[in-house]
């Protein structure tokens, strides 16, 4: 689960991360009351969404009065800012953050997220800030250091000294600096984080470190010990499809194509996806209906797909290994004859008790298209969704 | 022979009266797996019991896993408590001295893996999954939820990071007469106990499997770390398949692993180095078995 810069920023702060000071704002007028109220020459007015790359996509402005702030905040506010990590679609900004501009000499980079070979959290830090990090790795990768944690306490003070030394960093630094990597390690744990990135970490003109821009993720297992996390959530960030299928233990994920997919199990909906792009489709969305899918999921999903206007064609592929294919039948049949489907609709069954399940689908007496293999499903997909 | 489970395995269910664990601690009895053991706190004293045609059981419950251990003398363990407590049940069952933990369980934070994971690991004890199928060798034992009835006794291992896509390859291979020496469902959260690598090192080694089908799936680096593998230290053919070359970066895809970050985790780089690695890439998934008899 993603938060706001805003919020991870009062996270941080309230664990004594050095924030630059600032407000967030959901009005021009709010943000400049913020900008008077910062008492500073020059401001940065944020975009608030969740995504990466605002700063080249327009979400971020300098401005040097509270006119400016204000009209850089009527400009973002109610608009939709795309990135390069938000898709085309990109996202609402509903509020943006109006903070102190830093006197900057430096910038750093500084990270803990999960290493998932070595199963424990892992420090990433570099002196040069600011930059594509990705990037950094691939074009520069000694400019990158790299110290492994652990899961217990996050990160050990000699540790924490290690990258220090390895930035280069003045000696008048060293406490506050291994205190932040110490710090940002405990909050890792504490909160049961996916990822915490300072980018960039600035020394500012005054000697001090502040976290100039701060992201925030958390394991969305954990999510349930962590009520103070989970009241943080923005549903205005999230596609309301994916909203909705969660609501009914759905996992779903809104796509561009034609073909509305409908899977049991992760693996085997991703698959599906790939088979129809081979055979020169489109898939309209990922969803599976869990390796125990029921007649009450199926039916869920289905109103789910067949409400996406671009959908031309549903492809249902279920594999019962557990499940019943005669019971997934009669959850397609009640669905179908529930929401009156309009499109083509091609089902795959195989495994536990498969032919009874097709047998029901061949005597409903609706227009379903009964597919005999894998392969054959998907071709009859892309074939019945071709304008 | 066969890796993890063969005949000799005997399976202790923690979670067996709940939903999930009775009814797969069924299925593993009547495809023949020694159950001797069921572990829910509270229920210690009571008796498991699993009737089918021609075959009837009855399963002592246990308190604890030590209890399950010392009594019956149960040698791996079935996972099927809580997310909010199966990482807890992992660490009873290794300090209970299960040797092979396989927790099936689905959604336990990371950070309760991963320090599961740093605890029982230098104590000798295989963990597979969480989030997993669990393993089997057909015609011998199964530790987890994978149907027997698509599976067969055979040579081809099978490893993969799925569940239903792990059945529809057992199920395409059955159906073209190859059966499976044992199949592994190492898991598809972010952090599991056993990698492909662990895996496919047993295979390497084990007499009964002349070749290995490996499915993977987008996130992470686990097919990499498996490619170098291959390329220095596999003699066995390898043929791999690798779901979500079409799904978006930055989208959690169902599995809490499948996600792509940046351009690290993508299917096209996972099969760039597995081909490089001398791998035989199913391109289809529909043809994953077509591909095994091809290197067969």
């Amino acid at each position: 689960m993603y938060v706001h810069e805003y919020q991870a920023r009062s996270i941080l702060s309230s664990r004594g991360v050095n924030v630059p000071r600032g407000e967030v704002a959901s009005t021009p007028a709010r943000a400049a009351e913020a900008f008077d109220r910062l008492a500073c020459g020059r401001a940065v007015v944020k975009a608030q969404v969740h995504a990466g790359g605002r700063g080249k996509a327009g979400g971020i402005v300098l401005v040097a009065g509270r006119r400016e702030a204000e009209q850089a905040a009527r400009r973002l506010l109610g608009s939709t800012l795309v990135t390069s990590q938000t898709g085309p679609r990109g996202r609402p900004v509903e509020k943006v953050l109006v903070a102190e501009a830093l006197d900057i000499r430096a910038e750093y980079y500084l990270s803990v997220s999960l290493d998932r070979t070595r199963a424990c959290p892992v420090l990433v830090a570099s002196s040069r800030g600011g930059v594509d990090i990705e990037e950094l790795g691939r074009t520069e990768p000694g400019a990158i250091v790299t110290e492994y944690g652990n899961p217990f306490t996050g990160v050990e003070p000699f540790q924490a000294r290690k990258v220090f030394d390895a930035l280069g960093l003045d000696g008048a630094l060293m406490g506050p600096m291994t205190g932040l990597i110490r710090t940002l390690g405990a909050a890792f744990i504490d909160l049961d984080c996916s990822l915490i990135e300072l980018n960039p970490l600035a020394r500012c003109a005054d000697g001090q470190l502040a976290a100039a821009d701060v992201k925030m993720s958390f394991d969305d297992s954990a999510i349930a010990r962590h009520p103070e996390i989970a009241d943080l959530r923005d549903p205005s960030q999230e596609d309301p499809r994916e909203t909705e299928a969660a609501r009914h233990d759905l996992s779903y994920v809104g796509l561009d194509g034609q073909i509305g997919c409908m899977v049991n199990g992760a693996g085997l909906a991703m698959a599906t996806m790939d088979l129809l792009a081979l055979h020169g489709g489109e898939p309209a969305n990922f969803l599976d209906v869990g390796g125990n899918a029921t007649a009450e999921k199926v039916a869920a999903a289905f109103r789910l797909i067949s409400r996406d206007e671009r959908v031309r064609a549903i492809l249902v592929n279920i594999f019962g290994g557990i499940v019943r294919c005669d019971l997934i039948a009669e959850g397609i049949l009640t669905a179908v004859r529930e929401i009156d489907l309009a499109v083509p609709l091609v089902v795959r069954l195989e495994g536990t008790r498969a032919e009874e399940g097709r047998a029901a689908l061949a005597d409903s007496g609706l227009r379903i298209l009964a597919a005999d293999s894998f392969d054959g499903a998907a071709r009859q997909a892309v074939e019945a969704a071709r304008p | 022979m066969s890796i993890l489970v063969d005949w000799a395995t005997r399976v202790m269910v923690q979670g067996i009266t709940g939903h999930a664990g009775s009814f797969h601690a069924r299925q593993m009895l009547a495809c023949g797996t020694q159950v001797v053991a069921g572990v829910t706190p509270g229920k210690g004293g009571t008796v498991f019991q699993a009737e089918g045609e021609g075959w009837g059981a009855k399963v002592p419950v246990f308190d604890t896993a030590a209890d399950a251990v010392h009594e019956t003398g149960a040698n791996a363990s079935a996972i099927f408590v809580p997310a909010a407590s199966a990482a807890d049940a992992i660490l009873e069952a290794a300090d209970a001295g299960a040797p092979l933990v396989v927790c099936i369980t689905e959604g336990i934070p990371a950070l309760d893996v991963a320090r599961a994971k740093h605890t029982i690991g230098p104590r000798g004890v295989r963990l597979i999954g969480p989030n997993c199928p669990g393993v089997m060798t057909p015609g011998q034992s199964k530790v987890g939820i994978i149907p027997a009835s698509i599976t067969a006794p055979g040579r081809v291992g099978v490893v993969s990071r799925s569940g239903t896509l792990t059945y529809e390859a057992i199920w395409q291979l059955t159906g073209l007469g190859l059966g499976q020496s044992t199949a592994v469902g190492i898991g598809g959260d972010a952090i599991v106990g056993s990698s492909f690598t662990d895996i496919l090192e047993l295979f390497e080694r084990d007499d009964a499997t002349d070749a290995v089908v490996l499915i993977g799936e987008i996130g992470g680096s686990a097919e990499e770390d498996a490619a170098r593998f291959i390329r220095e230290r596999m003699t066995k053919p390898v043929v791999a398949f690798i779901a979500g070359r079409h799904a978006p970066p930055g989208k959690r895809m169902g599995h809490a692993g499948a996600i792509v970050a940046g351009s690290a985790g993508t299917a096209d780089e996972k099969i760039r180095v597995l081909r490089e690695a001398g791998v035989t890439i199913a391109e289809n998934p529909a043809k994953i078995g077509e591909r095994v008899r091809d290197v067969l």
